[in-house]
């Protein structure tokens, strides 16, 4: 592939476009959505409910194909890593296996042997603060653990594209704010590439090298915003008034999307928002 | 602090009861009006449970709700015997407990010489024809024993009817070409009930009054039940847990062993459940009709001879038997799915 600012492109999707239908008649989901990802860039999506960021990941995961368009996923060097793992907004972490048999799934599908594969699980549950529910079933843990195993698991299996989908949307202020650090940490570590979905215009400002919004239904692109925030950086940032700035600007763009998917919803009044 | 609230009330519903049980013995109102009174009596012990259930510290309350579910069929029991005793229910339909307990007690404990059969049979025996220091072998000991005549036919229909519907069942689930094909068919054949098909059974089997056609009716009844409910079993997987799977490598046999059969786990005991009540209801309603040993046997032939408690006995013996067996259903449910353990 081209390479763009030195560093090559990861991700190519061109015109994508995603049409459901059933039965009785088709929603298009996403229309005519074109995206570039560079190895190793953080690119954050955000974009009001229903407008397809879900189900773009899950195109990017090789879940779903697209209705018509072109994605092309560059493979990395070393072809035993697996191309995407994929954080889901609905954690879908397996209720019949432990927090530990969970997150080492991944590697354990990979054929990895036992001990290696549960010293790697346990360094990442330590690290998202659940090693006293590491033999835990999921049922015992709450929404936001839950997730937080789901992270971990997508992190254990170290893909070449980390998809996160609202990763820390179940989680209480605190521990996102303490999450999101970690997110931060972890990436400058390794610089993945990373596709995050997120509702939240200052987690992604803090998070993305990129932002890039999405328009409400069907969902395709509005517009993007170059993150140029100084690396490494830490929830500092979130104070500084050039942050401030970002997530006004961009809140701007995103305002008259949310109204109108909430319109088309029949969610909440037209007016009085904003 | 808060039972004081309802120690009062209390108090007073106790002495309701009291007083209308006495009146009503006092004035011979129990023959005629025995629906009237066991209706209030039930309301008012309701009411007596509710408020003590109040009065009960928490840390008791686990207790005290297995106490009532204890308790309260033991009071139906006393019913039953003091109406029975009082001559308001004929002791020739519905005889005394204490009277069944006595049945069971010689069903349990007495050789039918005549037969060759009991209830149990004799395996104190047992170890003895093993080690050949008897004539009887250990064939012949069995086939003594009516318990053992109905617990072989349902656990043999059982398994028999299970693992092929197990496997069929997925194998629905997961080829939607398979399901359209076979749904309809296997739809129509539930409906029907089971102990119909039993008349082609005996025509089928070379030996029509032998085990094989018991047996057999015994596993189609368990058959269909657990393929449909593994069917929907693995259709009601939710699609997440699927993606994940795939997303994390797992794919054919793989994704069927860490996702597919997990997550339809469920569904498919919730199935083998009803199949095991189904295969106990099949069984009896066979030996009623045509057998020479087995529970249900017994207790129609006990109807037939116009002795009452021993048919009861043998009721007791179905539901005991039923007890049981979901009781270790539930144990091997809850080794095969420890994540579902409380
Ligand atoms: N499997 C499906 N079948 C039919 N329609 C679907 C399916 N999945 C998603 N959709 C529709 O596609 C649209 C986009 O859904 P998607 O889940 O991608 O949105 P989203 O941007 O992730 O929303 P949210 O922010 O609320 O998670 C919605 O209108 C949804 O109803
Ligand atoms: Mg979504």
């Amino acid at each position: 592939m081209d390479r763009t600012n030195g560093a090559s492109l990861k991700i190519r999707a061109s015109h994508i476009s995603k049409v459901f239908s059933n039965g009785k008649g088709s929603v298009e989901a996403i229309r005519d959505f074109s995206l570039e990802v560079k190895e190793g860039e953080f690119l954050c999506i955000v974009g009001p409910s229903g407008c397809g960021k879900s189900s773009f990941l899950r195109i990017l995961a090789g879940l779903m194909t697209p209705s018509s368009g072109k994605l092309e996923i560059q493979p990395g060097e070393d072809t035993s890593k697996p191309l995407t793992s994929m954080v889901f907004q609905e954690y879908a972490v397996f209720p019949w296996k432990t927090v530990l048999e969970n997150v080492g799934f991944g590697l354990r599908m990979r054929g990895i042997h036992k001990a290696e594969r549960h010293a790697i699980a346990q360094s990442w549950i330590e690290r998202v603060g659940l090693t006293k529910f590491i033999h835990a079933y999921p049922h015992q843990l709450s929404g936001g653990m839950k997730q937080r195993v789901g992270i971990a698991r997508a992190l254990a299996n170290d893909p070449e594209i980390l998809l996160m989908d609202e990763p820390l949307g179940a989680l209480d202020a605190q521990t996102r704010m303490v999450l999101q650090e970690e997110i931060l940490r972890i990436w400058e570590e390794r610089r993945k590439t990373v596709v995050y979905v997120t509702h939240s215009i200052e987690e992604a400002v803090l998070l993305g090298d990129r932002v890039v919004l999405m328009t409400a239904h069907p969902g395709t692109k509005k517009a993007e915003f170059p993150i140029l925030l100084p690396r490494p950086r830490d929830l500092k940032v979130t104070a500084t008034p050039e942050f401030g700035e970002l997530t006004y600007t961009i809140w701007e763009a995103l305002r008259g999307e949310v109204l109108s998917a909430m319109e088309s919803t029949g969610a909440g009044s037209s007016k009085g928002v904003g | 602090m808060k039972g004081r609230g309802t120690a009062k009330p209390l108090g007073a519903l106790v002495l309701l009861f009291a007083l209308w049980n006495g009146g009503l013995t006092l004035f011979h109102g129990w023959a005629s009006l025995w629906w009237l009174g066991l209706g209030v009596d039930f309301l008012l012990i309701v009411g007596i449970a509710e408020l003590l259930g109040k009065m009960i510290p928490p840390a008791y309350a686990p207790l005290y709700r297995r106490s009532l579910s204890v308790s309260f069929p033991l009071l139906l029991f006393i019913a039953w015997e003091l109406l029975v005793r009082g001559g308001v229910l004929s002791p020739d339909w519905f005889p005394p407990p204490s009277r069944i307990v006595q049945a069971l007690w010689e069903l349990i404990t007495k050789f039918d010489e005549f037969s060759k059969t009991s209830l149990l049979g004799r395996p104190w025996l047992l170890p003895g024809a093993i080690g050949g220091s008897r004539t009887e072998t250990v064939e012949e000991l069995l086939a003594e024993s009516h318990l053992y005549a109905t617990l072989m036919r349902v656990f043999v229909g059982f398994f028999l009817g299970a693992i092929p519907g197990i496997l069929l069942g997925m194998v629905m689930g997961v080829s939607p070409t398979i399901r359209t094909m076979i749904d309809a068919t296997l739809s129509a054949f539930y409906v029907l009930p089971k102990i119909a098909i039993f008349p082609i059974m005996m025509l089928i089997f070379p030996d029509p009054f032998g085990e094989g056609p018991k047996i057999a009716v015994v596993a189609i009844s368990v058959f269909f039940l657990v393929t449909i409910n593994t069917m929907v079993g693995v259709r009601d997987i939710e699609p997440v847990y699927l993606e994940a799977g795939r997303n994390y490598g797992a794919s054919g046999f793989r994704l069927f062993y860490h996702v597919i059969l997990p997550g339809a786990l469920p569904v498919v005991f919730a199935g083998l459940r009803l199949a095991l009540g189904t295969a106990l209801i099949v069984i009896i309603a066979v030996e009623f009709v045509r057998a020479k040993t087995g529970v249900g046997f017994l207790t129609f032939y006990y109807w037939e001879i116009l002795s009452p408690e021993k048919m009861y006995a043998g009721l007791v013996v179905v539901m005991v038997l039923g007890v049981l067996l979901t009781a270790g259903l539930k144990k091997v449910e809850q080794w095969v799915m420890p994540w579902r353990r409380p």
